[in-house]
């Protein structure tokens, strides 16, 4: 475990180094800039509209953060010769593979953190300057705490996302590994869709091949709550739990994966 | 017990896109190298030294054969914790300064910050680079890169060091500074594996050499065992030598360069020795300058190999296990 938190903390210092959090910036900017400007509409839509406007900002800046970066965790140490001396050292690959998906997760806390701050933040201001915490128009408190549920499912999906970039990144070249995670995102948000394939296809293996899939491929669509908490409809509990408890055994299952393979690969 | 036993060690490559053929680069190597020695491990580029020290440090997995380190499998860590390697052409991390690269390296080690603190800063002070410990590797030069990685590659006091090319890009004087630290490091009692293709690295250094050309050894040896290394003449540069003096002692002198009046190389054969002719040439007047045995150069002795292991070059597909 020691090692394995050295590596994470230098992956978090590289984040730092190399400017990453600066997107924190943006995002923040990007909020006061958009909120100030839906100041001129109707009271009550502004606020659904920055909630949803916060949650999608919060979500793609941890999805670029998590492809890009879970990208270059593995093929740049390999594509720089960096990975000699660090193998040469006395730890085990599967405590790389682990260290360096710690680091990773550990610069999006810090990044989904700062950025649900800024967001509270903007909610808080809007509400001060609306005039309430809860106007008769909004469905929701402007500050609510369900936000922080459509965060916790955000930041699993980011956890699944960096995941599959690290296992791309093992086996393949860093575009591709990168066409290859986007591409399996996308297939993420409309996985559920496989659920039921066999009711829309007639042939029996096509509808079997579409049932594997659903089961293989990440169901991102399961951790997207952001319409529910936006229009307070509930989330309940067991379902975020159940939902957390998928995450977590998906992503387990990749980094399994990824180790698998990163333990047998010869660096030329 | 020794620090290292290499036991038919095979490593193939597979080449080709299309139709994937079998690249032998490292064909069935056995050595033993004994604990405290600097052993050279020699051979033109391309020859399967840096693949040699690549499956040594488990980088790369062998196609057949075995390795051991200091009596255990290669790969296990608690023999990680005994050794170093210093790659070639070595690279670091951008956003690390030479010292936190040296600390982040000695934390996964297991050293504790308080023996960080003492040792990181000393031992970039003896590889020469103390007054930069606060740069970037990005804005070192090649040989300062190199520096860098031999500081890392003997951070924990290895009993066993590999060094690829550990000369690589660096100029005389610190040529001369890894030369006199590589013999520190013997004197220590740590076993020295280096790789070169610099015939003079191997003599100022190495108690025993081994050869590889084409991914095979030809030969294994102390120096002067190996043929590369054996003296196949003398050069003796004398000066204030009559040319009569000269002419009489014709028939014990293989070959004459004159290189300004009175001062001549004489190249002499390397029976009977040097000494009665020496003695003559003296007492007829003449000043000796220099003897030295002349050696066929590695160069030499690499292309001679080349031609003797026909399709065995980098370019070229070997056989089939």
């Amino acid at each position: 475990m020691r090692v394995i938190g050295h590596i994470a903390v230098n992956v978090f210092r590289e984040s730092v180094r190399d400017k990453v959090l600066y997107n924190l910036v943006i995002f923040a900017v990007l909020l006061i800039a958009v909120s100030l400007l839906l100041g001129q509409l109707t009271a009550g839509q502004d606020i659904k509209i920055i909630k949803d406007l916060g949650l999608a900002a919060i979500s793609l800046f941890g999805l670029f953060i998590a492809v890009f970066i879970g990208i270059g965790l593995v093929s740049k140490e390999v594509e720089r010769r960096s990975i000699y001396s660090l193998l040469s050292k006395p730890i085990r690959r599967q405590e790389f593979i682990a260290g360096k998906y710690l680091g990773l997760v550990l610069t999006l806390l810090v990044n989904v953190t700062v950025m649900t701050a800024a967001y509270y933040a903007v909610l808080g201001s809007m509400a001060w300057v609306a005039g309430g915490w809860f106007l008769p128009a909004w469905e929701a408190p402007a500050m609510d705490p369900a936000l922080l549920k459509a965060i916790a499912m955000i930041f699993l999906q980011l956890m699944m996302v960096t995941a599959l970039a690290l296992l791309c990144s093992t086996f393949t070249s860093p575009i591709l590994a990168t066409a290859l995670t986007f591409g399996l995102y996308i297939v993420g948000q409309f996985n559920a869709d496989l659920k039921h394939f066999e009711t829309i296809v007639a042939s029996r293996p096509v509808a079997l091949l579409a049932r594997i899939l659903y089961y293989v491929l990440p169901n991102l669509s399961r951790l997207d709550v952001k319409t529910q908490v936006v229009h307070a409809l509930p989330v309940p509990a067991g379902y975020m739990l159940w939902s957390a408890a998928y995450a977590l055994a998906y992503v387990a299952a990749l980094l399994a994966l990824a180790t698998a393979i990163f333990m047998r690969r010869d660096f030329k | 017990m020794p620090a290292i036993v290499i036991d038919n060690l095979t490593k193939d490559f597979s080449v080709g896109f299309w139709r994937p053929r079998p690249y032998r680069a490292l064909d069935r190597l056995s050595l033993s190298i004994e604990q405290g020695e600097v052993f050279g491990f020699l051979g033109p580029n391309g020859a399967g030294k840096t693949t040699t020290l690549k499956l040594l440090m488990q980088l790369q997995f062998p196609t057949s054969g075995r390795a051991e380190i200091l009596g255990r499998p290669v790969g296990d860590v608690g023999v990680k914790r005994r050794i170093g390697y210093l790659p070639e052409s070595p690279y670091f991390y951008d956003y690390l300064t030479a010292e936190e690269l040296l600390n982040y390296f000695a934390s996964l080690m297991g050293y504790s910050s308080a023996d960080r603190r003492t040792r990181v800063p000393g031992l970039l002070d003896e590889v020469g680079i103390g007054g930069e410990r606060r740069m970037q590797p990005r804005k070192f030069s090649k040989g300062m890169l190199q520096r860098v990685g031999i500081a890392q590659a003997i951070l924990n006091d290895p009993e066993v060091v590999f060094f690829d090319e550990p000369m690589s890009g660096l100029d005389p004087l610190g040529r001369r500074a890894v030369r006199n630290l590589i013999l520190k490091l013997r004197d220590r009692g740590c076993t020295v594996f280096f790789s070169s293709h610099v015939l003079s690295d191997a003599e100022a250094l190495c108690s025993r050499v081994a050869i590889l050309v084409g991914g095979s050894l030809v030969a294994a040896g102390a120096l002067t065992d190996v043929r590369a290394f054996s003296a196949r003449g003398w050069e003796l540069v004398v000066a204030n030598l009559a040319p009569e003096i000269l002419d009489r002692h014709r028939a014990r002198i293989q070959g004459v360069t004159l290189i300004s009046e009175r001062r001549y190389a004489l190249e002499l054969p390397l029976q009977p020795a040097p000494d009665a002719l020496l003695r003559d040439l003296i007492a007829a007047g003449a000043h000796l300058i220099s003897l030295n045995p002349m050696r066929e150069t590695l160069e030499d002795y690499f292309v001679e190999m080349v031609k003797q292991h026909p399709g065995r070059r980098k370019d070229d597909v070997a056989r089939p296990a």
